[in-house]
């Protein structure tokens, strides 16, 4: 499984990338092996300010549905058009082009509370 | 939890293994849509040694079958099959099943793997005169072979002439070198194929031997989940999801495997609703807006009144849309229908379509 060391986690499963107040955010290369096959990233919440740990979307798989949890409190910025009109590319691709949104952060200080690669890799046990 | 015979061949496959009915079943290998695709367009092999089998047999098993039994059994001669349903006293349904007439005093019926153990007490208290019955599906192993190369691949493993098998028909004899091989022109895919019936004991030979004979044509192991989404596209039912203990089979559109020139299990009160029809129906739907409809997801009107409740739905890989089934209030059952699936509290815009879903 793959787990990139420059990036920070989620229990729920997300990556986040942190540059300066701007984090950009993902699904984990484990979310997208558990989901399944990806049909719909369903975010509607760009401009909105969301809370640390509140929903900022839903993503479908064929059989299965999960909602995707803010890991970091911000304005959701943009979220990425590729994986609306090509869903599977966060199967394929989910640290690079299978990225989901942009959040302009609204307290640094969170990123403190996040996993570092190696506290994730334990957490799935890989 | 129970394994199949093949349990550990999936496992060594690399399979995601569910458990599922009782039993430790593969749900995916390589992924859903790419299995789909297989079945769809080349050939497929599914493990659904889960099934239940039951053997009646004696003068009175086709009595007992049509007593239990909605679909006319005694229209079915040897090497026939009948798609059937068992409907409770209540106006629901204990299970649906195949009946497979052997000759004329043995049968074979094959039920769902969660109801193996009611459809057993329900079918035994019926079985006043003395019929035979036997509980074979823990020795009996069951791949379904589907798709479009499934004849030519199976071909090879036998003589029997499997291009020429209608439909609902089937065979018993050697199949691979075993004798006895129930092979069946069926299957809940749409994709064409058959389903083979043999002891445990040949299981790995037969998975073996019928994936070398497949190789040619691409053949690939299939999951459940797959599955669910093979046989929602062709708008089959599914056990547990479209019809249970609640839903009548006529609600349900199954009238057509509802045959009332026969007594059976609530037939009075079903043929009353047959001609006075019934308030609630299951229909085949397609979403207009983006989104996908799962099990249980409320069905509204454009108002927002609650009219109704998915029972299936996915994203179909081979149609590449958002299709599902529910049961709707009659007045919006008809084909062309507005209806609004309510997904994450947000009303998406849907219409009543014709299944099989195009």
């Amino acid at each position: 499984m793959n787990v990139p060391a420059n990036l920070k986690y989620t229990k729920d499963h997300e990556w986040v990338l942190v540059e300066g107040d701007i984090a950009t955010i993902g699904i984990t290369d484990f979310a997208q092996s558990e989901l399944g096959d990806i049909v719909f990233v369903d975010i509607n919440t760009v401009g909105d300010n969301v809370d640390k740990e509140a929903v900022f979307g839903t993503v479908e798989a064929v059989k299965t549905v999960s909602d995707l949890f803010m890991p970091l409190s911000g304005e959701v910025l943009e979220m990425n058009s590729g994986v609306e009109t090509n869903p599977e590319t966060v199967n394929k691709d989910p640290y690079g082009a299978g990225w989901m949104i942009k959040v302009k952060l609204s307290n640094t200080a969170e990123v403190a509370s996040l996993l570092s690669a190696d506290d994730y890799k334990k957490l799935i046990g890989a | 939890m129970k394994n199949t015979a093949l349990t550990e061949k999936h496992i060594s496959l690399g399979a995601k293994m569910v458990p599922f009915a009782g039993y430790n079943m593969p749900v995916q290998y390589e992924g859903v849509i790419a299995e789909h695709d297989t079945v769809r367009n080349a050939v497929g092999v599914f493990d659904v040694s889960h099934m239940g089998e039951f053997i009646l047999k004696g003068e009175n098993a086709l009595d007992l079958i049509q007593r239990v039994t909605s679909n006319d059994a005694s229209k079915l001669f040897d090497g026939k099959v009948q798609y059937s349903c068992l409907p409770n006293k209540t106006g629901g349904i204990v299970d649906d099943l195949l009946v497979y007439r052997i000759d004329e005093k043995t049968y074979m019926l094959v039920v769902n793997a969660s109801n193996i153990d009611k459809d057993w007490e329900w079918i035994s208290s019926f079985n006043t005169k003395g019929v035979e019955m036997h509980n074979i599906s823990d020795k009996t192993s069951l791949l379904a072979v589907q798709g479009p190369k499934a004849t030519a691949a199976l071909q090879k493993l036998t003589d029997m002439d499997l291009a020429g098998m209608e439909y609902y028909s089937f065979k018993k004899g050697k199949f691979n070198g075993v004798d006895n091989v129930v092979v069946s022109a069926t299957g809940y895919t749409g994709a064409g194929g058959f389903e083979v019936y043999f002891e445990n004991e040949y299981a790995e030979k037969m998975w073996n031997d019928i994936f070398e004979a497949g190789a040619e044509f691409g053949i690939k192991p299939i999951g459940l989940a797959a599955r669910d989404t093979l046989r929602l596209e062709m708008g089959f039912c599914l056990y547990g999801n479209d019809i249970d203990d609640t839903t009548s089979p006529i609600e349900a559109g199954l009238g057509w495997i509802t045959k009332f020139d026969k007594e059976f299990t609530n037939s009075a009160a079903l043929l009353k609703q047959k001609q006075e029809g019934v308030t609630k129906k299951l229909v085949g739907f397609e979403l207009v807006d983006r989104g996908i409809a799962r099990h249980d997801y409320q069905i509204a009107d454009a108002a927002g009144n609650i009219i109704g409740k998915v029972t299936s739905g996915t994203q179909a890989p081979s149609l590449k849309k958002a299709i599902g089934m529910g049961y709707v209030s009659s007045g919006f059952s008809k084909v062309g229908s507005e209806i609004f699936i309510i997904v994450r509290d947000k009303p998406l815009k849907a219409q009543v379509v014709k299944m099989p879903f195009k």
